[in-house]
C-alpha cells in the first residue's frame, strides 16, 4: 500500500513518447516526446499552428494519435478513459456555453457528471464569479466566461488540469485576472498544462516551458534557462527615420553595430532593428555613438529584458506573433 | 443538493427545458401556430348552408314554377337581358319558354350551373304535373367528424410533431457542434447516452403539453371528434414524436453547421409536407407513387391519427402504420449512433 503510494508520488502527471499526428496534408504533431512531474505548470509554447492543441487533445483523449504513447496519470486512454475523465480537468478552446443557462445552472450541470468533485458554490468562489452566479452566460464578459470554463474544468477536483489557450483573445485586466486564478490554482498544488501564444503567459506561469514549432519541441527548460540561452540578457530596439539622413533612406551599417563589444547579434523586423546585448549600461552609449557616426536620427529606442519571444525568434527567425 | 439534482441525466434535461423556455421563438413555433392555423383553417373551411342558385326565366309562369324550390332564386327576363346577365355570371341558367316546351341556357362545364338544371328541370316537370315515380325523402347529415376541420386537425397534429421534434433535437444538437460545446461535453466524464437521452425525455414532456394545448383547442374551438381510445392516441403521438426524433438525430450526426443542418431538414421534410396527407387525403396521388407515399413516417402517423380520431379504430386495426412508425424509429436511431459526429 505505502509502496503504491509512493510509486504513485514519484509517477510523472503526463507521459508522451514519439507522437505523432497527421491531418490530411498537414504533419500536426511530429515526432514528439514530453514528462511532466506532479504538482508541475507546464506550458506548450508557440505560434499558432505549431501543433499544441492536437498534442493537448490528445493528452485529453479527445484526439487519438497516429503512433506513439500517451501515459496520463499512469494510466493510458485506450483501457481506463472513464477513469481519466472522471480525475482530469479539461478547459478547450472556443467552448461556447449556452447563452441562455446561467452560470450557476452551467456549473450544476458539469458538476452533475463527476463522482466526487468540489461544490457549485466552491468553483463559483475560486473563479470569483459571485456576482454573476445568477446571471445568463451571454450577457458575461470574454474574461468572466473564460473564468466560467475554468470553473466547469475544477468542478470534478482534478489532478491534473489541461488549459488550451486560457487567455486568448481577452484584455490585458481580464488576462490578469485569469492569470491570478491559474497562480492559485498552482499554489494549491495542482498539476496543470497549458498551451499559450503569449509568451508572457508562459514566463509568468508556468515552471517549465516547451516551445513548439511545425510539430516538434524545438526548446525545453524552465523559462530563465531558455532565456540565457539568448545569448545577450538584453535586447535593444531601434527605427531610424530617413528625413535626417538626407534622402539616405537611413540605411544601417550593421558590421560596426555588431562589433561593439556586449552586442551578440543584430536582426531587423519591418524596419525595427533589434540587438541582442550583455552589459546593457556599457553597451547603449557605444550603439549612440555609432548610430550618430552614421549621421543616423533615432525615431525610437528602447530596451527589454531578453524574453521567450526572443527566445523564438532565435530559434526559428519568425516572431511568435507573426502567424 | 439532492440525490435527484445530483443525476446528470435530471440535468441534462432540466437544461434542455430551460433552454427551451427560454427560446421565445420555439414556444410560438411549437405551441401558438399550429393553434392560429386550425383556428384560420376551420373559420375558411367552416360548413355554410346549402347555396340558394340564382336562375332566370322568360315567363311569370316559368318563374312561379321555379320559385316553388327552396334552392332556386328565379328572376324573370326577357332572353336578352337574360343572356347578358348569364355572361356576366349573375344567373347561372336561363329557361326559355319555346313554342314546343322550355330550353335550359347554361355552361356545362361550371358545376353549380349542371346543379341548377337539375333543380330547375325538377320544377319545372313537377309544376307540369310529373310524379315521382319512387317515393324519395331527404334525410340530412351535419355530423362532426367529417367536416374538413375534422379531417385537418390530426393532419396539422402530425405536421407539429415532426417539426417540433426534428428542430428541437437537430438544431439544437448540431448548434452544440458547433460551438464546440459537444466536444467539451464529451471531454467531460458525461455518459453519452444520457445527452442523447435527455433530448428524449424533454421531448416527451413537451410533447404532453404540446398536444393537450392543440387537440384542446380542436376540441373547445371546433368540437373535433375524439372517437377513438385517447390512451391510444396518446401512444400513437408518443411514437411519431419518437420517429422524427430519430429522424431528426441522424440529421444532426454529420452536419457542422446550424445553415447546413437547416437545409438538411428541410430536405427531409419537404416531401412529407406535400405528400403525406396533411391537408389533403394522401390517396389523391397516383397509384404508381402509393407505397412511397405509404412509407413516409408522416403519412403513417396522420393515418394513424385520423384512423384514431375520425374512426375510432384501435390499434390492432392500425398495425401498418404503428409498424411504419417504429421502423423509422429503429432504424434511423440505430444508424445515428453509429455515425454520430461527437466533436
Amino acid at each position: 500500500m505505502i509502496d503504491e503510494i509512493r510509486k504513485d508520488a514519484v509517477l510523472p502527471s503526463l507521459r508522451l513518447c514519439g507522437l505523432r499526428k497527421a491531418f490530411a496534408d498537414v504533419q500536426a504533431v511530429d515526432g514528439l516526446d514530453l514528462e511532466v512531474a506532479r504538482g508541475e505548470c507546464f506550458g506548450l509554447l508557440g505560434p499558432n499552428g505549431a501543433g499544441k492543441t492536437t498534442t493537448i487533445e490528445i493528452c485529453e483523449g479527445l484526439t487519438s494519435p497516429d503512433e506513439g504513447a500517451v501515459e496520463v496519470l499512469g494510466l493510458n486512454w485506450r483501457a481506463s478513459a472513464n477513469e481519466l475523465r472522471q480525475r482530469i480537468g479539461i478547459q478547450l478552446q472556443e467552448t461556447q456555453f449556452p447563452d441562455k443557462l446561467t452560470v450557476e445552472e452551467t456549473l450544476r450541470l458539469f458538476r452533475s457528471f463527476f463522482k466526487r468533485g468540489i461544490s457549485v458554490d466552491e468553483s463559483i468562489e475560486t473563479a470569483q464569479l459571485e456576482e454573476k452566479r445568477k446571471s445568463r452566460v451571454g450577457g458575461l464578459s470574454g474574461g468572466q466566461k473564460q473564468r466560467l470554463a475554468m470553473a466547469c474544468a475544477l468542478v470534478g477536483d482534478p489532478e491534473l488540469l489541461f488549459l488550451d489557450e486560457p487567455t486568448t483573445g481577452l484584455d490585458p485586466q481580464a488576462r490578469r485576472h485569469v492569470w491570478d486564478l491559474v497562480d492559485r490554482l498552482k499554489q494549491a498544488g495542482r498539476t496543470i498544462i497549458l498551451t499559450t501564444h503569449y509568451m508572457e503567459e508562459a514566463e509568468r506561469l508556468c515552471d517549465r516551458v516547451a516551445i513548439m514549432d511545425h510539430g516538434k519541441v524545438i526548446a525545453l527548460g524552465t523559462p530563465q534557462q531558455l532565456i540565457a540561452t539568448v545569448g545577450g540578457e538584453d535586447i535593444v530596439e531601434f527605427a531610424v527615420s530617413s528625413i535626417e539622413a538626407g534622402g539616405d533612406h537611413g540605411a544601417v551599417d550593421t558590421a560596426p553595430l555588431t562589433a561593439i563589444s556586449g552586442v551578440q547579434s543584430h536582426r531587423v523586423d519591418a524596419g525595427l532593428h533589434q540587438l541582442s546585448v550583455s552589459e546593457l549600461h556599457l553597451a547603449v552609449p557605444r550603439i549612440f555613438a555609432e548610430l550618430k557616426a552614421q549621421g543616423l536620427h533615432l525615431s525610437e529606442f528602447r530596451t527589454h529584458s531578453a524574453t521567450l519571444e526572443d527566445v523564438f525568434v532565435r530559434l526559428t527567425g519568425r516572431n511568435l506573433r507573426d502567424e | 443538493m439532492n440525490r435527484l439534482e445530483r443525476s446528470s441525466l435530471y440535468q441534462l434535461t432540466m437544461v434542455r427545458f430551460k433552454l427551451f423556455v427560454r427560446e421565445p421563438e420555439a414556444i410560438f413555433w411549437i405551441f401558438i401556430f399550429p393553434v392560429l392555423l386550425a383556428l384560420g383553417l376551420g373559420i375558411a373551411f367552416r360548413n355554410r348552408p346549402a347555396d340558394v342558385l340564382q336562375v332566370g326565366a322568360t315567363t311569370t309562369q316559368l318563374t312561379q314554377a321555379l320559385a316553388a324550390d327552396k334552392g332556386l332564386t328565379a328572376t324573370t327576363l326577357n332572353e336578352a337581358d337574360g343572356a347578358r346577365a348569364l355572361a356576366t355570371g349573375r344567373i347561372l341558367l336561363l329557361a326559355i319558354q319555346r313554342p314546343n316546351g322550355v330550353a335550359y341556357k347554361f355552361d356545362d362545364t361550371n358545376a353549380d350551373a349542371r346543379t341548377a338544371r337539375l333543380l330547375v328541370d325538377r320544377a319545372i316537370q313537377t309544376a307540369a304535373g310529373q310524379q315521382q315515380a319512387v317515393q324519395a325523402d331527404n334525410e340530412l347529415v351535419h355530423e362532426k367528424g367529417s367536416r374538413y376541420i375534422d379531417f385537418v386537425v390530426p393532419g396539422l397534429l402530425g405536421m407539429n410533431l415532426m417539426g417540433s421534434a426534428m428542430w428541437g433535437l437537430a438544431f439544437a444538437i448540431v448548434e452544440a457542434r458547433q460551438k464546440k460545446l459537444l466536444k467539451r461535453m464529451v471531454a467531460s466524464p458525461m455518459p453519452r447516452w444520457q445527452y442523447l437521452m435527455s433530448f428524449l425525455l424533454s421531448r416527451l414532456v413537451m410533447l404532453i403539453v404540446d398536444v393537450a394545448v392543440f387537440l384542446g383547442f380542436a376540441r373547445l374551438a371546433f368540437g373535433v371528434p375524439f372517437r377513438g381510445s385517447l390512451p391510444q392516441l396518446g401512444l400513437i403521438c408518443l411514437l411519431t414524436s419518437m420517429s422524427f426524433s430519430a429522424l431528426g438525430l441522424l440529421v444532426s450526426t454529420r452536419a457542422r453547421t446550424t445553415e447546413a443542418a437547416s437545409g438538411l431538414m428541410n430536405l427531409v421534410m419537404l416531401p412529407m409536407w406535400i405528400l403525406s396527407g396533411i391537408f389533403f387525403s394522401a390517396t389523391r396521388f397516383p397509384a404508381v407513387v402509393q407505397p412511397l407515399v405509404r412509407a413516409l413516417p408522416l403519412t403513417a402517423a396522420i393515418d394513424a391519427m385520423r384512423g384514431n380520431m375520425l374512426q375510432g379504430m384501435n390499434l390492432g386495426q392500425l398495425m401498418l402504420p404503428m409498424g411504419i412508425l417504429l421502423a423509422w424509429f429503429v432504424v434511423p436511431f440505430a444508424v445515428s449512433l453509429r455515425i454520430f459526429r461527437w466533436r
